[in-house]
């Protein structure tokens, strides 16, 4: 367990949380591993569990009829694929697969909920972590649906 | 030129000697100052006005390295009758030329620190030569990066050259798509999320932006985030140009003329006029 | 006769003066009655002055009147400012001609008679030593202003009375002439005597002066002219405070006033036209019929217009208020950042001829006493 603790106290999502913190959020966890092309959630799956990548790279893509899989954002070092775990009904909106082999740390969802909601400290730390999270990932989607750099039509 | 006093409105002739096709809409064409062998020196970050005869004039940024003072690239996307112009233009044509006009990039300011490099769509062109003056003189600068978004993968430009020079290690690239392809394998999303993931030392860097302006202030917002101050960022403004000699009056911007003041400016001098909307 | 001396000339003496710079090989412009209105053009005779007429002047009104005299100076500003001679509305750059293997440049030589301006008022001076500053004094000459600058006489006049939008004792303008011409004459007409004092101000003036038959100035003389300028400068008909007018203005980008005044404006840009300050241009390509020959030409532009600032994709300004308030903030306050003084002479014709009387006095007046800062 140390070991994992130490890696999750290293990963920037849970930088500076205290060491009581830590730990609790360490029980809820695991190492995983992926390899290239493998999926590490898909859309309409219980959101069960979300990931914290350590190396390598995650394309989050939807399936489009006619269209085949459409990469809409990529995730890497340092980032979190999977944020549907925090709202109900908990189900993914969309496919994660490794682009390359990937080193995560898995957190289990409904147990970091089940956390949170008994020591109301802990879920605000994980909340004040998630939310800048999705702000940054709704400004720079903002950029992206813009399609300000024109090109092919 | 008969009067006492040159004309700076008076274009010179210059040749097309290459032209080739970049990306969708987009070629870069290769020119050649009369008689062969003139001096077109230029800085990094500077741009030429491109005459095709009897339609019109345009700016456009000189894409070569500037250590190659005969012959200059221009990377130009055809949009309106005069870049479709000049675009079209094939080797041995005639071609107007006057320039270079501008402030260049801050290759001085930015040695002894990392440079970080961020480019949008076409923006990666004015900056290419400025990436070129890096890597000629490596040592000078610290860690370097280019982070460049582009609309697909199709439109990615210059490909072979970033390819070339993430292979050789000297600098760190990282490209991002808006919107991807089956095939694409790379970066999905905005440029901006590739700033908060480099690597670099944000109180002894100097950040050149390049880009649609509305992506320059989304990737400046992103630059501010991890801590750049507003005196090491700089970015690459473009406006109406009619002269390029601060006479015509169509590319000021407040109280600054783009074409003299600029195209690169720091970022302090324009951060408030940067929030005006319709300025 | 030497500089800053002073000398009395009569009417005659007056018609000598036309007549000295026409042999000298001068262009003479001057003021001239057409189309009812006070313009400047090419005259040859003092019996071209707009004698005896004067003009009435408010927001979007110009009439000309009688007077009850007959002064040949007793009228404020036209329509026309001496920019049109200085930078003309439309003026060929150079053509291009094909080639076998290309095309070539050529750009033919600029006119080589010199002006004469008669008729100068002080704020036009003001506004001619502003067009120096951007035209002359920055990394690039415009050649072509130049060439029509550097040689041209300048016959200044005092102004007998103020305009009824004349503002440039507020900016520092006027009405007293102080330097920038060959000779200045303050027109002095009573019921005994139709005289000019004549102040002169350069060699080449003092020169002119010499061949023409003048008197020695009296000091009642002196006296009377000045009588006449402090009269003008007491009578202006509008006025304008500019106490740290550049940081109202560019602190209160988002007053309500942009919107309300941008509900008036036409954008139709007559203001630029008629201002004597304002250089705006653009380039014009035209090719012959046989298309181995294009023309640039040179032409008069306003920030008004809706492709003024159009790039890939639309306007930087495409709202009448953006331009209406870029016209404004430029003359009068980034005008100090790019050129380090006031784009504006107080000349009052942007008021005059705005077809809907807009006055840039009260836009500041109305930004100024509701003031975010």
């Amino acid at each position: 367990m140390e070991g994992l603790e130490r890696i999750i106290r290293e990963h920037r999502f849970f930088a500076g949380l205290d060491e009581g913190f830590c730990q609790l959020v360490c029980g809820c966890a695991k190492n995983v591993r992926f390899e290239e092309g493998q999926y590490l959630f898909r859309e309409g799956d219980p959101a069960d569990w979300f990931y914290l990548i350590r190396h390598g790279r995650v394309a989050l893509a939807v399936m489009m009829p006619g269209r085949g899989s459409i990469t809409f954002q990529t995730v890497g070092v340092g980032e979190i694929a999977g944020v549907s775990w925090l709202v109900p009904p908990y189900r993914w909106t969309y496919d994660a697969k490794a682009l390359e082999l990937t080193r995560a740390i898995a957190m289990d969802a409904g147990c970091l909920r089940d956390k949170c909601e008994q020591d109301h400290d802990l879920g605000y730390e994980v909340m004040k972590r998630f939310v800048p999270i999705l702000v940054e990932r709704l400004q720079a989607t903002r950029l992206q649906i813009l399609d300000v750099y024109g090109g092919t039509s | 030129m008969m009067s006492g006093l040159s004309d700076p409105m008076v274009p010179r002739v210059a040749r097309v000697v290459r032209r080739w096709y970049e990306t969708p809409y987009t070629w870069t064409i290769e020119i050649e100052s009369e008689p062969p062998g003139t001096d077109a020196a230029f800085e990094a970050g500077q741009f030429n006005m491109l005459y095709a005869f009897g339609i019109g004039e345009i700016p456009i940024s000189v894409s070569s390295d500037p250590a190659a003072t005969r012959r200059l690239q221009h990377t130009i996307r055809a949009v309106g009758s005069v870049s479709a112009a000049l675009a079209r233009l094939q080797p041995g044509e005639a071609i107007g030329l006057r320039g270079p006009f501008g402030t260049g990039w801050p290759l001085e300011s930015a040695a002894g620190r990392d440079v970080i490099i961020v480019a949008g769509g076409l923006g990666l062109a004015p900056l290419r030569p400025a990436i070129y003056r890096v890597l000629a003189e490596r040592r000078r600068y610290g860690k370097v990066s280019v982070l460049y978004g582009a609309r697909s993968p199709d439109d990615i430009l210059f490909r072979r050259e970033l390819a070339r020079w993430r292979e050789n290690r000297a600098l760190n690239v990282e490209v991002t798509v808006d919107h991807a392809t089956d095939a694409w394998r790379g970066n999905v999303g905005a440029v901006t999320m590739l700033i908060s993931r480099a690597t670099f030392d944000p109180t002894d860097c100097i950040a050149m932006v390049c880009g649609p302006e509305i992506m320059m202030r989304y990737a400046i917002a992103a630059l501010t985030e991890v801590g750049l101050p507003d005196d090491a960022i700089y970015l690459s403004m473009e406006r109406n140009m009619k002269c390029a000699i601060g006479f015509c009056g169509h590319c000021q911007f407040g109280p600054t003329f783009v074409c003299k003041d600029g195209p690169v400016f720091r970022h302090d001098r324009l951060r408030n006029l940067m929030q005006l909307e319709e300025i | 006769m030497s500089i800053a001396d002073r000398a009395i000339v009569t009417l005659e003496g007056l018609q000598s003066l036309f007549e000295v710079l026409q042999q000298r090989g001068y262009r003479v412009i001057g003021p001239t009655r057409r189309d009812a209105a006070i313009v400047y053009e090419d005259i040859s005779d003092i019996a071209e002055l707009p004698r005896g007429w004067t003009d009435e002047q408010d927001g979007g009104h110009y009439r000309l009147k009688k007077r009850d005299d007959e002064a040949l100076f007793g009228y404020a500003v036209g329509p026309h400012s001496w920019k049109r001679f200085l930078s003309p509305p439309v003026l060929p750059l150079w053509r291009a001609e094909k080639r076998d293997q290309g095309f070539a440049v050529i750009s033919d030589n600029e006119p080589q008679q010199r002006f004469a301006f008669v008729g100068m008022r002080s704020c036009e001076l003001h506004a001619v030593a502003i067009q120096d500053c951007v035209f002359l004094d920055g990394p690039y000459v415009d050649s072509h202003y130049r060439a029509r600058r550097v040689g041209a006489f300048i016959v200044a006049v005092n102004c007998g009375q103020a305009g009824g939008t004349c503002f440039c004792v507020s900016m520092d303008a006027g009405p007293k002439i102080k330097s920038g011409f060959d000779l200045a004459l303050t027109e002095i007409v009573t019921s005994e005597r139709h005289v000019f004092l004549l102040e002169v101000g350069t060699e080449p003036g003092a020169q002119v002066l010499g061949d023409i038959p003048h008197e020695p100035a009296q000091d009642e003389d002196i006296a009377q002219a000045e009588a006449v300028l402090a009269r003008t400068a007491a009578s202006m008909g509008r006025a304008m405070d500019t106490h740290d007018i550049k940081e109202l203005l560019l602190g209160n980008l988002e007053h309500r006033r942009w919107d309300e005044v941008a509900k008036r404006c036409l954008t139709c840009g007559n203001c630029t036209m008629v201002c004597p300050t304002c250089f705006c241009s653009s380039v014009e390509d035209a090719s012959d019929v046989s298309g181995k020959v294009a023309m640039r030409s040179r032409r008069w532009d306003s920030c008004f217009t809706m492709d003024f600032s159009y790039i890939h994709g639309g306007s930087v300004r495409s709202s009448a208020k953006s331009r209406y308030r870029q016209w404004m903030t430029h003359k009068l306050a980034t005008w100090f950042d790019q050129f380090g003084t006031s784009g504006c002479v107080g000349c009052g014709r942007c008021i005059t001829w705005c077809p809907v009387g807009i006055d840039i006095t009260e836009e500041v007046r109305a930004i100024r006493s509701s003031a975010a800062c």
